[in-house]
């Protein structure tokens, strides 16, 4: 039923993620500075993330947490005891010369993360995590065009930023299954509250490892593994990855080389051209000298406590997409656009549909009315003009014939713009349930006054029935067209 | 020195000194080669420890979990900040172009 | 008799009385400075300070004396004059580690240990010299100017807090603050012939301590009795929030004890420490020493510290490569010293125009670029010789493949030190010893072996590794005039214990109470 990628190409491409995420404290990792974003340059600094001399480091717990609640919900183990090590290279945004990172005995690690796709264009699959672990981030570098002299501005405002690096394992195998771990993984990290994953601020960030398994006699060769860097969206991680395997290829058919016969490459993504390029790769970009941080005691925890954070877990997208295929019958692709949309807009679907009973009929006004008025307004759920008691209210109100469907959007609008009710609503558009004996009544009087169609009906064109609809709602514009149209053929076949 | 090492050479002394950000002249690598000879030397009577099993010690108080709650609180001013600065233009650090690094 | 000449305690007791004003007191301490140290260049003098800053000494004496006519607090040290190591941050004074690289560096904030003084009511009256960034055991590694021993003007007054001793041995300040990170207290009080104290690892902070071996680093108190060393240790001590490595635990007020004798003190002595390379007169001294506490009622036992023979090995692992994390930092780009930038430019145009005549394109493809160039130019403009050399050795013990064989090992091997001293501490209470091998050596005597300077250390750097206080207190004079120092190292945060062991020694002898001759 799948298609499977690997098929129509000569060879399969192998997929590893390396997602660097903010975590979402009020303060740095290492000092006390704000973390907001867009200050002036340089206006969020003080003595620990300028590096300057003698000051030092004191460890943010708040961040140590949320990367705890991250990688439990990741099914990381969560070691015992995990310690902090100094990754050292030069980079002037860089201030100390040495990144706060964990090497060998990261917070986290061997977790696991599920993705599938509501569309079947891939299997579902489970994609190993070799480890999260917290590390400090970088400063940024401007090229300063003003000063004519060719000079780089740096502001270290973000210097010292919390990160959580979530490092996967290689085991996705097409363009689509990376998008889908990301999205995933955005989703988690966004319900957990452990970050707000906003990529244009650079809370999200993806470097990917790549490289073709080939097929070659019935052997499998793998080629040079190549970082690509500087995608900055989830379409330019799926172009990349596009890109970079077609390359590779290339390349594989001009040299022949594999993988251990070129050192690994980086090459940045150039979103306009559609090309990744190559990077000068450091004089020792591999010898980074990690060794314990000296100013930073290890942190340890208890089994008991990670049992109890695990406990403490909301409830993740996976068993939501799964309890409102269970509990409300909803199917997996509603599911997933609902539990895309966020958990605030879950709780909204919740609360509507417990004031009407009729989840897939909420699913709907919450996906697709709801979320278009949202996009539009750039308004999220919980300031939202309809309160979900309102919307389920106009369901329940549909659903007993008291706002006929074809004016329900209406009705829907007007809670809208004035904060009514679906009663107040349909009361001041002079909507009305129209009474079962008033519409036979109604009825009677156009098959009467239409012979023909009557006669048509009889002579097996039901569709001609599709006349007197028009003319009911002009007699009374609250009936029903399908409670019309019924009735007019049950009154022709009962020959009245 | 541990037989199974090479022993230290003065490809390896300039090979660290860009590692240290440094430059040796010739004359200095020489020098330099000599004094790390020895002192590694001196060093390398280590490799006669029994060391098995032995949890290395990176602190001399083995306390944990020192974590401070997250409070954010004003820093420097920017002014402050950039007052040590070899070249700045008020609003950042400058440095030479950082460019194909 | 001058006040000079007293001790501080004194000096407090007499400005609580009304006997004498901070302004007398520090006056007089400055013009000492003014008549001993030399000039600016470090020439005709002691050449204990870098920086002194006499006016605002003066200021803040007067400022302490108007909060006491006026009856309100001035702090434990309220009116005394503190000299400090030139490598704890002081906001906006200069604070230059002895190092071309932080000549113009001005701190915008205050070490804790700085704080800590001003608040405590002290007159900071002068930064001293010390080897660059404390990487030394002479003070000759200093990049502004030489020390000279006051008891010997053509010795070492030790390092690298040797500036620190050398004031307060010569009257120029009644206390200060030392570093130590291999013995950098200990070995110059000890040539110096003052009182000075590495306490336990994490008792006084490092915040705005600017970092050698963070490990390592603990700051001191450095005076001429041990009763100025408990009044300063007790203002600087404590646990502080800024930093990780700080202990949580009281301090207690080592004043208040001292006078107390510790009953049927039990003294340990190491073998290994009076083997070979022990001069006879240092070992003579020290051995009266522990005569006297035996006369004293105390008792002696050998213990045994196996391991302590590979501290010197273990040391020049982890201090450098610790060290060369920590001055990674001064690249020329946020704070400190840089190298002239168009300078950089035309060297590397030159040097690609060399190179391309040469048609060879492998070394064009290898030059640095030019911001490499210019953390490299800078920092081999910026450290003087022994901080190259330190750093270089550090990143080579932390460089790929070579990890776990030197950095690894050291810290394994410095477990087994501190598990030793642990062992020994369970049978005794204070283990006595020397200082240093042999009095003051010469000035350039050493200089040309590193090695050998760095065994100089031997007796010293244990205390560091396993994170013990130890205390360097006068015990004897050599026959050519030069001051002998005795060791006291106790378990961690015993330093009360060390103090009130050193004061019994104090009491029964006059060896504190010898200054040198010092000619104008």
């Amino acid at each position: 039923m799948t298609r499977s990628y690997a098929m129509q190409q000569p060879y399969t491409i192998v997929i590893g993620l390396e997602v660097h995420v903010q975590l979402a404290t009020e303060s740095k990792l290492f000092c006390r500075c704000a973390t907001t974003f867009g200050a002036g340059p340089n206006t969020l600094t003080c003595p620990v993330c300028i590096g300057m001399p003698g000051s030092l480091p004191v460890m943010n717990r708040r961040a140590y947490e949320l990367g705890l609640v991250a990688a439990i919900a990741l099914n990381c183990e969560i070691p015992g005891f995990t310690k902090w090590d100094r990754k050292q290279y030069y980079y002037p945004d860089l201030p100390k010369a040495y990144q706060i990172s964990q090497y060998d005995l990261p917070m986290s690690a061997n977790g696991y993360l599920e993705i599938s796709d509501s569309k079947d264009r891939f299997e579902p699959k489970r994609v190993g995590i070799t480890r999260a672990h917290l590390e400090e981030d970088a400063g940024k570098s401007v090229h300063d065009e003003a000063t004519g002299k060719g000079d780089s501005e740096i502001d270290l405002n973000r210097t010292g930023t919390p990160l959580l690096e979530i490092v996967s394992e290689p085991d996705m195998r097409s363009s689509a299954e990376a998008k889908a771990y990301l999205q995933e993984l955005k989703l988690l990290l966004t319900y957990l509250a452990v970050s707000d994953c906003n990529m244009q601020e650079g809370s999200l960030r993806v470097d990917a490892n790549v490289n073709l398994h080939i097929d070659e006699g019935g052997e499998r060769v793998a080629t040079p593994i190549v970082e690509i860097k500087n995608m900055n969206s989830f379409r330019a991680v799926e172009r990349a990855l596009d890109y970079e395997a077609e390359r590779q290829w290339r390349v594989w058919q001009e040299t022949g080389q594999k993988l251990g016969d070129a050192p690994k490459q980086t090459r940045g993504w150039d979103d306009a051209a559609g090309v990744t390029r190559g990077q000068r790769s450091k004089e020792e970009s591999s010898d980074y000298r990690y060794f314990p941080d000296p100013d930073l005691m290890p942190v340890t925890i208890t089994p008991e406590r990670v049992a109890e954070v695990r406990e403490g877990l909301v409830e993740l997208p996976a068993a939501l997409r799964a309890r409102l295929g269970a509990d409300f019958k909803l199917s997996e692709y509603d599911a997933d656009v609902l539990v895309n949309l966020g958990r605030a807009a879950v709780d909204y679907f919740f609360t509507a549909t417990e004031a009407c009973g009729e989840p897939k009929a909420v699913c709907n006004w919450v996906t697709q009315d709801v979320q278009r008025v949202l996009k539009d307004r750039e308004q999220p759920i919980d300031e939202f003009g309809v309160s979900a008691e309102a919307l389920g209210g106009l369901v329940a109100a549909i659903k007993s014939g008291a706002v006929p469907g074809p004016r329900s959007k209406e009705v829907f609008e007007l809670m809208l713009a004035k904060a009514l009710s679906a009663d107040e609503a349909a009361a001041e558009l002079g909507i009305e349930a129209v009474d079962d004996s008033d519409l036979e009544q109604l009825c009677r009087e156009l098959l009467e006054a239409n012979p023909r169609v009557v006669e048509d009906v009889r002579g097996g064109k039901q569709q001609a029935v599709g006349a007197l609809i028009g003319q009911a709602k002009k007699k009374n514009p609250n009936v029903d067209p399908g409670k019309i149209r019924q009735l007019c053929l049950d009154l022709i076949e009962s020959g009245a | 020195m541990p037989a199974d090492r090479p022993p230290l050479t003065r490809d390896d002394v300039e090979k660290v000194s860009l590692l240290a950000r440094l430059i040796l002249t010739d004359a200095e690598l020489d020098r330099m080669t000599t004094e790390l000879q020895s002192i590694v030397g001196y060093v390398d009577q280590l490799a006669e420890v029994d060391t098995e099993g032995v949890e290395p010690m990176a602190h001399a108080v083995e306390v944990t979990n020192v974590l401070a709650a997250d409070e954010a609180r004003p820093g420097l001013p920017r002014e402050a900040a950039l007052k040590n600065a070899p070249n700045h233009n008020g609003r950042g650090y400058l440095v030479p172009a950082v460019l194909g690094e | 008799m001058s006040l000079v000449d007293l001790p501080a305690t004194e000096l407090l007791r007499l400005m609580e009385g009304g006997e004498a004003t901070s302004q007398e007191i520090t006056r007089e301490y400055l013009d000492e400075i003014e008549r001993l140290d030399g000039d600016a260049g470090g020439d005709g003098g002691v050449g204990a300070f870098l920086h002194c800053d006499a006016d605002a000494a003066m200021e803040r004496a007067a400022q302490i004396d108007h909060l006491r006519d006026a009856g309100e607090r001035v702090g434990p040290l309220g009116g005394l004059p503190v000299a400090v190591k030139d490598v704890l941050c002081d906001r906006d004074s200069p604070t230059t580690c002895a190092s071309r690289m932080l000549e113009q560096f001005r701190p915008p904030y205050d070490a804790t240990v700085v704080e800590r003084l001003k608040n405590a009511g002290a007159v900071l009256i002068g930064r001293t010299n010390m080897d660059e960034f404390a990487m030394g055991g002479s003070t000759e590694n200093s990049a502004f100017k030489q020390t000279k021993n006051p008891w010997d003007a053509e010795r070492t007054p030790g390092g690298s807090s040797g500036g620190s001793a050398a004031c307060v041995a010569a009257g120029m300040a009644p206390m200060a603050i030392g570093t130590d990170t291999g013995g950098s207290i200990r070995q110059p009080a000890s040539l110096c012939g003052v009182v000075g104290m590495k306490p336990t690892y994490g008792r006084v902070s490092r915040y705005g301590l600017v970092a050698f071996a963070s490990s390592l680093d603990q700051v001191g108190p450095m005076a001429r009795t041990t009763g100025d060393a408990a009044l300063l240790l007790t203002a600087i001590a404590g646990h502080d929030r800024n930093d990780s490595t700080s202990i949580n635990a009281l301090v207690p007020d080592y004043t208040e004890r001292l006078e107390k004798p510790l009953a049927g003190l039990k003294i340990g002595i190491v073998r290994e420490h009076f083997g070979e390379g022990l001069d006879p007169e240092v070992e003579r001294a020290v051995r009266d020493a522990i005569g006297v506490y035996e006369s004293l009622g105390g008792s002696v036992k050998e213990v045994s510290l196996p391991h302590s023979k590979y501290a010197v090995a273990v040391y020049y692992v982890i201090a450098p490569s610790e060290a060369s994390s920590n001055l990674a930092r001064y690249d020329g780009v946020h704070y400190g010293y840089r190298t002239d930038v168009a300078a950089v430019a035309e060297e590397l145009a030159a040097e690609r125009k060399r190179f391309q005549e040469a048609g060879d394109q492998r070394a064009v493809d290898r030059m640095d670029s030019s911001l490499v160039r210019m953390y490299r130019r800078t920092r081999t403009e910026g450290f003087g010789p022994e901080v190259k050399r330190r750093v270089m050795l550090g990143a080579y013990a932390l460089s790929a493949g070579y990890y776990d064989a030197y950095y690894l090992k050291a810290l394994k091997v410095r477990r087994l030190i501190r598990q030793d001293f642990d062992k020994a501490f369970e049978e005794v209470d204070v283990i006595a010893g020397p200082v240093t091998a042999a009095p003051a050596f010469k000035l350039g005597e050493m200089v040309d072996d590193p090695l050998s300077m760095y065994l100089v250390d031997l007796y010293t750097v244990s205390a560091n590794l396993a994170g013990i206080p130890g205390i360097s207190i006068p015990c004897g004079m050599s026959s050519s005039g030069l001051p002998i120092g005795l060791q006291l190292q106790g378990p961690a945060l015993e330093e009360e214990r060390l103090l009130r062991a050193a004061r019994m020694y104090e009491k029964e002898t006059d060896w504190h109470t010898r200054r040198p001759e010092m000619e104008d």
